[in-house]
């Protein structure tokens, strides 16, 4: 993985110094909350409903051991031995003391971690593929593009105070599993025809409270000028992105009220401009920063079919596990590994300080101590050969991690909600808990197959219910909590918003509401191969309408 | 009724003025009647802003249940409770052990 180089460690210790003596400052009250909050907020500082809470940045969600060591280390010290993994692949604490903050962020500089630009109206942490090099469907690992727009993105002077936040995407399989079609830019790795790499660009996705599915504004971008391109999106968005409205500040805004055709226009005329000057990445800088993610050397392990064979005889949840969380790695003697944040009942990505430890030594011991945070809040290894698997999913047993459900209805995405932030309405956390414990039955859940449930606590659609096969949104109605469902979006390579079906639904009522919608799906799919989304798509609103409000309409 | 409520500024703890001074808890918070007294409290929660104490100073329904002062709104219950779904944090916590 990228290793910081002495600038790197400079910026950031830098940063640790200026804003502890900021910090510093606010408490003597040198400086008034007016003049800190902006400063506060640069460095991943929010205050929520119950404290303040810190977002910590997992650059593109790769980290090693000792990193994830760290975050349990500080969730045990400054907060209340806990982390809550989040949709852009990063960490939150929820109740650091200001006070602490400062040595929290030493302690992070010291495994070259930091919070920078996990706020604000920049270019937030750039997301990727959670099976970036290790996937066998990828035409190249996504994340040394990620880096290098980190790079170039960290603390950049001219797109450091944008109409609204920005976030990008990278993914280098056809499978999309980053939904960089719900990012503002999403990039699609490639290979042309004469097999050189660059990147199908889309512009203009989010979610938020008018969700948009980016646009494609170019097939094929040759990779030495991926700056000099996203330095042209940025432009366009920088100059004419409303800042007169913040719910209109968004660039999928500017490209819907202006049109795909002249805002590419706008964009390549900006790029005439840019592409042969000192942007354009040199092929000799590209390859020094994908060295620093190249794959470990994956020995031959030819022991691991047999092994894994045996294993499966032995014990029914190793082979439920196996099935569900292990997916195939492009070295056929290996594997990439989903640790299910989302345990039957529990909050979904909250991990404690010594389930992070715990991860952490699994990683060093069985997994070249690689490891991803996903954006569907699980942590991922990406590289395990099968002959440890057993060895792995025993140790994961031990620590209550090897919940066999990655895709399955009870791996629910949901946001903090009501619980915990300040910007909520509703809470969607303990819907996400009775769901899960509604179809608490792994044979239950692998009987409905892939259904991917997202719950969002407010319409800013953090838990991206937008792009959930089945959504729900919670928001207050006289008082109330109210959760209204949306069916048939998806984050995927054929990304879709889903429609809201009718009336919302009580939080009493809400997981009836779902199990019925299953229900129906289960009666009229074609096949058990039929997926939810798929059924969906063939069959419309109408039956789950049907379903769901008909003895009201007769009632009525 | 109003209440006054903020988080304090070196920790972010949720708290509610009672009693001269600023308490961790909502049950004793100082309760304003009429507009004068909102006005009064409203006052207090902008000295004590200024002061650098607290900071998120809001003025909030509450009612009096048995004696004891509880905030109206959702969002509100939690902040003087904690999560509801981790009875061990926040408010709740202590009253538990």
């Amino acid at each position: 993985m990228y290793r910081y180089d002495e600038f790197d460690h400079d910026f950031v210790q830098g940063r640790v110094a200026e804003f502890g003596d900021q910090v510093q400052r606010r408490l003597s009250g040198e400086i008034t909350e007016d003049q800190f909050r902006p400063l506060r907020l640069m460095n991943g500082v929010y205050l929520q409903l119950h404290a303040y809470m810190l977002r910590i940045a997992v650059p593109y969600g790769t980290l090693n051991g000792k990193q994830l060591r760290m975050l349990g280390h500080i969730a045990r010290k400054y907060d209340k031995g806990y982390g809550h993994f989040t949709t852009r692949q990063n960490i939150q604490f929820n109740w650091p003391a200001l006070s602490d903050i400062p040595a929290i962020l030493a302690d992070l500089a010291s495994v070259e971690m930091h919070a920078i630009q996990t706020s604000g109206n920049c270019i937030r942490n750039v997301t990727a593929d959670h099976f970036a090099g290790a996937a066998a469907d990828e035409v190249a690992d996504p994340r040394p593009y990620a880096e290098i727009l980190r790079q170039w993105s960290s603390v950049h002077p001219e797109f450091s105070f944008l109409p609204r936040k920005f976030k990008i995407a990278v993914t280098g399989a056809e499978r999309d599993r980053a939904a960089i079609q719900t990012h503002d830019i999403g990039l699609h790795l490639k290979k042309n025809a004469a097999g050189e790499l660059g990147f199908a660009v889309y512009v203009g996705g989010g979610q938020g409270r008018t969700p948009m599915v980016a646009r494609k504004i170019r097939d094929f971008l040759p990779e030495a000028d991926l700056l000099s391109y996203c330095t042209a999106i940025l432009r366009v968005y920088n100059l004419y992105g409303r800042r007169d409205n913040k719910y209109k500040a968004r660039i999928k805004i500017l490209v819907h009220e202006t049109g795909v055709e002249e805002i590419t226009r706008q964009v390549e005329a900006e790029w005439q401009e840019l592409k042969d000057a000192e942007l354009k990445l040199p092929e000799a800088d590209i390859r020094a920063i994908e060295a620093y993610f190249a794959p470990p050397a994956l020995a031959g392990r030819p022991d691991g079919d047999a092994a894994v064979k045996v294993a499966r005889l032995d014990s029914k949840g190793f082979s439920d596990w196996l099935d569900q969380n292990v997916v195939t790695h492009r070295h056929p003697d290996y594997a990439a590994v989903t640790i299910s944040l989302k345990g039957i009942g529990e909050v979904p990505g909250d991990a404690t300080d010594s389930q992070m430890e715990a991860v952490a030594d699994i990683a060093e011991k069985y997994a070249f101590d690689e490891l991803r945070v996903s954006h569907e809040q699980n942590l991922i290894l990406p590289h395990v050969a099968r002959a440890d698997l057993k060895a792995v999913y025993d140790a994961l047993v031990d620590i209550g991690l090897a919940t066999a459900n990655s895709n399955l209805i009870s791996d629910i995405i949901s946001c903090p909600g009501l619980d915990y932030c300040a910007l909520a309405t509703a809470r969607s956390i303990p819907i996400a808990q009775e769901i899960s414990r509604r179809f608490a039955s792994l044979e239950r859940q692998r009987e409905i197959g892939e259904l991917k449930l997202k719950i969002s606590g407010c319409i800013n659609a953090c838990g991206h219910h937008h792009v959930g096969h089945i959504g729900i949104l919670g928001v207050e109605k006289k008082g109330s909590e109210l959760y209204q469902v949306t069916l048939g979006g998806s984050a995927d390579e054929n990304t879709s918003v889903g429609e809201i079906i009718g009336r919302g639904f009580s939080s009493e009522e809400i997981t009836d509401a779902i199990e019925q919608i299953v229900d129906t799906y289960l009666g009229l799919r074609l096949n058990p191969q039929e997926k939810f989304i798929d059924a969906y798509r063939r069959v419309g609103p109408a039956p789950f309408k049907e379903a769901l409000y008909a003895g009201e309409a007769k009632a009525a | 009724m109003k209440i006054l409520t903020a988080n304090r500024l070196s920790d972010g703890i949720a708290v509610w003025y009672a009693d001269g001074g600023w308490a961790e808890t909502v049950e004793h918070a100082d309760l304003a009647h009429d507009k004068a007294a909102e006005d009064r409290l409203e006052a207090i929660g902008a000295k004590a802003h200024a002061n650098n104490e607290v900071v998120d100073v809001n003025l909030i329904d509450a009612e009096v249940v048995d004696g004891i002062v509880e905030p109206v709104r959702l969002r509100e219950k939690i902040r003087a409770a904690g999560p509801t779904i981790r009875n061990d944090l926040g408010k709740q916590a202590s009253k538990a052990a």
